[in-house]
């Protein structure tokens, strides 16, 4: 049986982890994010020192190195508040396999507490500031892509586009196997980039065909590669951060 | 592929098959029409079901078996022999391949008919009796169609689900003398006239094992085709073979595993013959085998069993729906993988068989995309499993797993002790990420791979730590607009 999750009530103050990739190549999307909560009065703290949750290394095997960098973010949120992640990838990295990954050591603990805490963005938005949006952009018809991170890590399949369905001037168009994988899955597009590319051109396909101009993601590892592909091949289908779509159409 | 053309596969190549595969649109076709199906009769299926209450029973009544696998297994032992089933206990597949053309030879056997047993290709059983001059025939189609093809399964259910019907067609014309046709129910009833002689003339049926009942002796067998039957109860020697994680404690844990095998299997309620055998004919019966064996083979399965995450490998039942839910077995197909089994279960699997040396590429072939883990319909963890062997083969895990410590690699260990320098630096993390931004335009378009397919991405000018400072500082009024 899935366990029913108990979402707390909006709270005063937040901690912002914004993830490598978006700090390195999608800030504006992290920025919007921040945006969208401090609009609902949640005061945004943004340590930092924060870095990267230690993912890459995870999944290749190596955990010694992924351990020391996760420890490392550990100590970033010293206060109870929650923390809030605008990627499943990295927010599923922080509440499932930290506690994995310290397990048996002396930050177990803080492990286990600090992935209590953690929420990928757009759940935070959904469940607990239950979020209002007024859409001022022309109407459109938009495409989602959810991670599998947050899909089945995350157990977040609806929220993305529960967010979207709030929006008066979008229409969610739902591409074929929408919840199969884009390919990316980190470093398994360079260790296997004939297979990544085979799924990337699928997904891409899968979306024009919607008919859709724009899509959007909430794992900017999905939008960089997605959105990579299709400029790679000069479409005019344009990919933004989930978190970016909903502030520029609101504010 | 045409009839004429022989394949070898091995795991050591799996970057050239994939290569092939992805280029071959015959075989891209043939899966992603066959998986998309076969995931929509499964989700149909379940949909009047609590699934996850079920997978939950289900994952328990393995996790209790193997909890018990020492004990459980005398139980079978005992219990079959007091039903008159002999049975044999195999270390690895040479082994039971040995016992099998052992009791073949007391019967002076020169014809085995066989039903599916994967186990039977993990050992390579067909080759090995024919080495000996026993001749050892399919009679699943899909077997018998592989085997007519000179290749092995490709996929652990459907063996022949690489072949599309112009190509089977095509099979069976050249193999057989089969009139050509494009009618499925025609080369059905052809390939059963050829096969019903060879039941009435084999002199010993091989068969597997889905669920082996520990308290009661008895060997279930799931099926569809009628063949499964007609091999363990036309010859007068039957033997069942398969591995030692198949046992069951009670008569009782096989309809919950058993709605889960077809459900997730085929997107059956129910398959036609759910075979439970457990002795050889009576005295006063008319039909079944004068006698009964049962193997059962370790091949590495106890060294798993040693292994308390491992372990959760050995509860599969060998539905398939990994690999029909599979992005990348649906991709390359089963032959790529170059194992007897493909797909995410075969690269939890077979490091453990084969060695991580000959099978390191196949812990990585997974995007980790969780569709396996998802579907399991008895809750391996597989994402888990494939995660911790990439573990082994870096040499940062337990060291258990045959050729643990193959991909370590100098380069890549100073690359991931770089990367954690520089994660736990925070001030230096900043100011390469600075440097990355402001260094845009002298970033190489090309990164490898990736651009090949897609466009490099370009490191911001501004990172977020640096514009979120620039956000607290007041810099950007309400509307989100920089301030000039």
């Amino acid at each position: 049986m899935t366990p029913v999750k108990l979402y707390p009530a909006k709270p005063e103050k937040i901690y912002f982890y914004g993830t490598c990739l978006v700090d390195l190549f999608y800030p504006e999307a992290g920025l919007d994010g921040i945006r969208l909560l401090e609009r609902e009065g949640i005061e945004v703290v943004y340590p930092q020192a924060q870095t990267c949750c230690g993912q890459p290394a995870y999944t290749s095997g190596h955990h010694d190195e992924a351990r020391a960098v996760a420890a490392a973010q550990l100590d970033l949120f010293p206060g109870s508040w929650p923390i809030v992640v605008p990627s499943g990838s990295c927010g599923g990295m922080m509440r499932t396999h930290y506690p994995q990954l310290f397990a048996g050591t002396e930050h177990e603990e803080r492990a286990n507490e600090v992935a209590g805490r953690i929420y990928e963005l757009t759940e935070f938005l959904l469940h607990v500031c239950q979020l209002r949006l007024e859409d001022r952009g022309q109407p459109e018809k938009v495409a989602m892509h959810t991670s599998c991170s947050a899909r089945r890590e995350m157990g977040l399949a609806e929220t993305g586009p529960a967010l979207l369905a709030r929006m008066g001037q979008v229409e969610l168009v739902e591409q074929a196997r929408a919840a199969e994988c884009c390919g990316f899955g980190g470093t398994f597009a360079v260790r296997h980039p004939e297979v990544s590319a085979a799924m990337v051109e699928d997904k891409t396909q899968a979306i024009e065909a919607t008919g859709a101009k724009r899509f959007v993601t909430s794992d900017c590892g999905c939008l960089m590669n997605i959105a990579g592909r299709f400029e790679h091949q000069g479409k005019a289908v344009e990919g933004e951060h989930i978190a970016s779509y909903l502030w520029r159409r609101t504010s | 592929m045409s009839a004429s053309e022989v394949q070898t596969f091995t795991p050591r190549e799996f970057h050239r098959q994939a290569h092939d595969a992805l280029g071959n649109p015959q075989i891209r076709a043939n899966f992603r029409k066959a998986m998309d199906g076969l995931m929509a009769k499964r989700r149909d299926v379940f949909s009047d079901w609590d699934l996850e209450t079920l997978r939950e029973l289900g994952a328990n009544i393995r996790l209790r078996a193997l909890a018990k696998l020492p004990d459980l297994l005398e139980r079978l032992e005992a219990n079959c022999q007091a039903n008159g089933i002999q049975v044999h206990w195999a270390e690895n597949g040479d082994e039971a391949c040995r016992i099998i053309r052992g009791i073949c030879e007391r019967h002076g056997a020169k014809a085995v008919i066989k039903g599916k047993s994967m186990v039977s290709e993990e050992m390579h059983l067909n080759a090995h009796l024919e080495a000996a001059g026993i001749e050892a025939l399919e009679s699943d189609l899909g077997e018998y169609l592989v085997q007519l093809n000179e290749q092995t399964p490709s996929h652990i259910i459907m063996p022949a689900i690489h072949l599309n019907t112009d190509e089977i067609s095509d099979i069976m014309h050249t193999r057989t003398g089969t009139e050509r046709t494009r009618d499925v129910d025609t080369m059905t009833a052809a390939a059963r006239a050829q096969l019903r002689e060879r039941f009435m003339a084999a002199d010993v049926g091989v068969s597997g094992v889905n669920f082996a009942v520990a308290e009661t002796g008895t060997l279930c067998l799931v099926e569809n085709e009628g063949n499964g039957r007609m091999t363990t109860a036309v010859p007068p020697v039957h033997i069942a073979v398969t591995g030692i994680e198949k046992v069951v404690e009670h008569l009782s844990d096989v309809p919950p595993l058993y709605a889960l095998l077809t459900r997730s299997a085929t997107g059956q309620h129910v398959t036609t013959y759910l075979n439970m055998i457990s002795s050889p004919r009576k005295p006063g019966e008319h039909d079944g085998p004068n006698e009964v064996h049962l193997v059962l083979v370790d091949s590495g399965r106890s060294s798993i069993y040693q292994d308390d995450e491992l372990l959760d490998t050995l509860r599969c039942i060998r539905c398939g729906a990994c690999m029909n839910h599979c992005p990348v077995y649906t991709r390359v197909g089963g032959h790529t993988y170059g194992t007897t089994y493909p797909g995410p279960i075969g690269s939890i699997l077979m490091p453990h068989m084969m060695g991580l040396e000959a099978t390191k590429d196949l812990p990585t072939a997974s995007s980790l995309c969780g569709a396996c883990g998802e579907v399991c319909p008895v809750k391996i963890p597989i994402p888990d499993l494939l995660v911790r062997l990439r573990r082994e083969s870096v040499g940062e895990g337990r060291g258990n797993v045959p050729g643990a410590g193959v991909k370590r690699s100098k380069k890549e260990v100073a690359v991931w002790k770089g990367f954690q320098w520089l994660a736990t630096h925070p001030r230096g993390w900043r100011s390469s990420t600075a440097i990355a931004g402001k260094l845009q335009a002298l970033m190489p378009s090309k990164l490898g791979p990736w651009t090949e397919y897609r466009t490099a991405p370009k490191p911001a000018k501004v990172s977020l730590h640096a514009l979120v400072k620039r956000h607290q500082a007041g810099k950007f009024d309400e509307d989100g607009e920089e301030r000039s």
